[in-house]
């Protein structure tokens, strides 16, 4: 146990920290090579717009601005000061929705990104490795052949436009689908039945996207996994045994070409993520990729600001917890 | 070169699909020399007008002529692509070889730094920076910021090569006869490491121009210049969909598909072909 704990969840615990730390050091020197003074820049561009602000809650929001930027004092007190106020959980107000806190309005998002996010990404992992290990091992299968082939041409497509293409055909030409939204304007979220249903209808197109885009990477990279294996010895023996060819195909080819695949996943919900907030933005999904567009046209640097803190932590934590269940699925760090 | 080409046609067809599209895009770029309209000036042809023979991809609410416009947003797409991957090529190889062949704590540093770019979410990260550089975007500045972030995959598959090159015996007799580090790696590891690097470069692209789309969707690119993704953010500002113009959407969708799947056809493609054990098996030998 020990020694599991020094040489495998030591390393990963400082990764994890190195992640955020590289992260937010990022965001926190980005804003300091920006050409315009960004707090000026900002009231200006409020002012121009219209908004009727008396001179005072000016001035409490070029102070808010300020300490946002964290442009007070010298830059090393600017970044030890704007750790504190991370560890603090406070990310400053949303400049749009003044006062609202930026933490409160990524926290309404937040479960909506995540009930698209985890169900498609879970779904179009196990349908990638299913059919990718069953397309090496039954090589002349025509079907599985044709769904390589169209899983391979919608991969490299960008998921705005797969999701793009999708709207159109099922929402717009065959109206099955629901055009934009979680749910139906007018209801409210709630537990009941015929809410839970009318939400699933409008995930249904969001989600398809996210599985059509990442079948296709799992796909080839299972397929490349299993080439080799179906040909070691103890799949040729378990043949001779006479085993059947499912249980072969899962207990001794699937399970072994399992990890890399899952160290894969780990690896790549950052980029996974980032195609999800795009992808919400063609469905006007209620996630955090809407947020960030509505800050975007309303100029809500505070927000974009917090939404990339949150995003770093979210999916450095990700990768973290699926780091710690890594042994659950690998004997060999858990025995080791 | 051409043999390989031939070959190739021969052999593979995604080869051949990734052939035909990506020669229709690069007659798209030809074409844009000798484009009638002026990317830069609107209301020069008839609003709105559907695909027909004299406009082919119809014309959009700002009386553009969509298919030479895009003529213009592929090239620049694409110019972007190459620029980016250009730039991370470049930070890939250094960390990569200096990593690789040096190894002990720079090697350390290097990788967790690697890591840790591979892990982070690039887009909310790319916003910020596009939010903050709104008024002086270019394509120019995009390929930067986009290579600075777009390297970190390709260094760790470069270093890895690396590592087992070292333990060649080539590597010792170089060291043994006095050859300085910078020049191993230059001359005795870099011809190795260039057939990945050729492949990353395609993936490279693609993520690219993915990107350049993406953001610009946000409206953090630069909107005046015709790119793929401006295409559709002007489609989007000017409601497309819901007047009716569907071709607004179509006509830059086709066209970056047909890109992205001849780019990443290539690809693959050429991925095979580098690994020699594929490559028999391709025709079969």
């Amino acid at each position: 146990m020990q020694k599991f704990l020094i040489r495998y969840l030591i390393p990963r615990i400082i990764q994890f920290l190195t992640i955020i730390f590289i992260g937010i050091t990022i965001t926190f020197i980005i804003p300091r090579l920006a050409p315009t003074d960004p707090v000026e820049a900002q009231i200006s561009m409020m002012v121009a717009r219209g908004n009727t602000l008396d001179a005072q809650s000016v001035a409490s929001m070029r102070t808010a601005l300020t300490e946002l930027y964290g442009l007070s004092g010298s830059p090393v007190q600017q970044y030890f000061a704007f750790w504190g106020r991370l560890l603090r959980g406070d990310l400053g107000p949303s400049l749009a929705n003044f006062p609202t806190p930026v933490s409160e309005m990524i926290g309404q998002a937040l479960p909506y990104t995540l009930a698209l996010l985890v169900p498609a990404l879970t779904i179009s992992w196990i349908l990638g490795n299913l059919f990718g290990s069953m397309s090496s091992y039954y090589p002349k299968n025509k079907a599985l052949n044709v769904i390589e082939v169209l899983g391979q041409a919608v991969r490299p497509i960008p998921y705005y436009i797969v999701a793009l293409v999708l709207l159109v055909v099922f929402a717009f030409f065959i109206p099955i689908f629901p055009f934009s939204g979680a749910y139906d304007i007018g209801t409210r979220p709630n537990w009941s039945l015929a809410f839970i249903w009318n939400f699933i209808q409008h995930a249904i197109l969001p989600a398809a996207t996210l599985v059509l885009v990442g079948f296709g990477g799992w796909f080839v990279g299972m397929k490349s996994l299993t080439s080799n294996i179906i040909s070691e010895d103890y799949v040729v023996y378990a043949e001779t045994a006479g085993l059947k060819k499912n249980k072969i195909l899962t207990n001794y080819i699937m399970r072994n070409a399992m990890l890399p695949q899952l160290t894969g996943l780990a690896l790549s919900i950052g980029t996974i993520f980032s195609g999800a907030l795009i992808m919400e933005v063609v469905f006007g999904y209620p996630g955090i990729g809407m947020l960030t567009l509505v800050a975007v046209f309303r100029n809500d640097y505070s927000m974009i600001m917090g939404i990339a803190i949150y995003s770093i932590i979210g999916v450095a934590t990700a990768v973290f917890i699926m780091d710690l269940l890594y042994p659950l699925f690998d004997p060999r760090v858990r025995y080791q | 070169m051409f043999k390989v080409i031939r070959d190739l046609l021969r052999y593979d067809a995604r080869f051949r699909i990734a052939f035909i599209f990506l020669a229709a895009v690069v007659l798209l770029i030809l074409l844009s020399t000798v484009s009638p309209y002026d990317p830069n000036k609107s209301f020069v042809v008839e609003m709105d007008t559907p695909p027909s023979l004299e406009h082919l991809f119809g014309t959009d609410s700002r009386g553009q002529d969509l298919f030479w416009w895009l003529t213009f947003a592929v090239r620049n797409s694409l110019f972007l692509g190459v620029m980016t991957a250009i730039i991370s090529r470049v930070i890939a190889v250094l960390v990569g070889l200096i990593a690789g062949y040096r190894g002990g704590w720079i090697d350390r540093v290097l990788m967790v730094i690697n890591d840790s770019f591979v892990v982070l979410p690039v887009l909310p990260i790319l916003i910020l920076l596009g939010f903050l550089l709104r008024d002086s975007m270019n394509l120019f500045l995009l390929a930067v910021i986009l290579g600075l972030f777009g390297w970190p995959f390709d260094a760790r598959l470069i270093r890895s090569q690396v590592l087992s090159l070292k333990e060649r015996s080539f590597t010792r007799t170089a060291v043994y006869s006095g050859t300085s580090g910078f020049w191993i790696s230059l001359n005795e590891h870099l011809p190795f490491v260039l057939p990945i690097v050729f492949a990353t470069t395609i993936n490279n692209i693609l993520w690219s121009i993915g990107m350049e789309v993406t953001l610009s969707i946000l409206g953090l690119s630069d909107l005046t210049t015709p790119t793929l993704g401006t295409a559709l953010y002007w489609a989007n500002q000017h409601g497309a969909l819901v007047a009716g113009n569907w071709w607004w959407i179509a006509a830059p969708s086709l066209v970056a598909i047909i890109l992205f799947l001849g780019l990443y056809l290539l690809f693959a493609s050429i991925n095979e072909y580098i690994d020699p054990r594929t490559r028999l098996r391709m025709i079969g030998g």
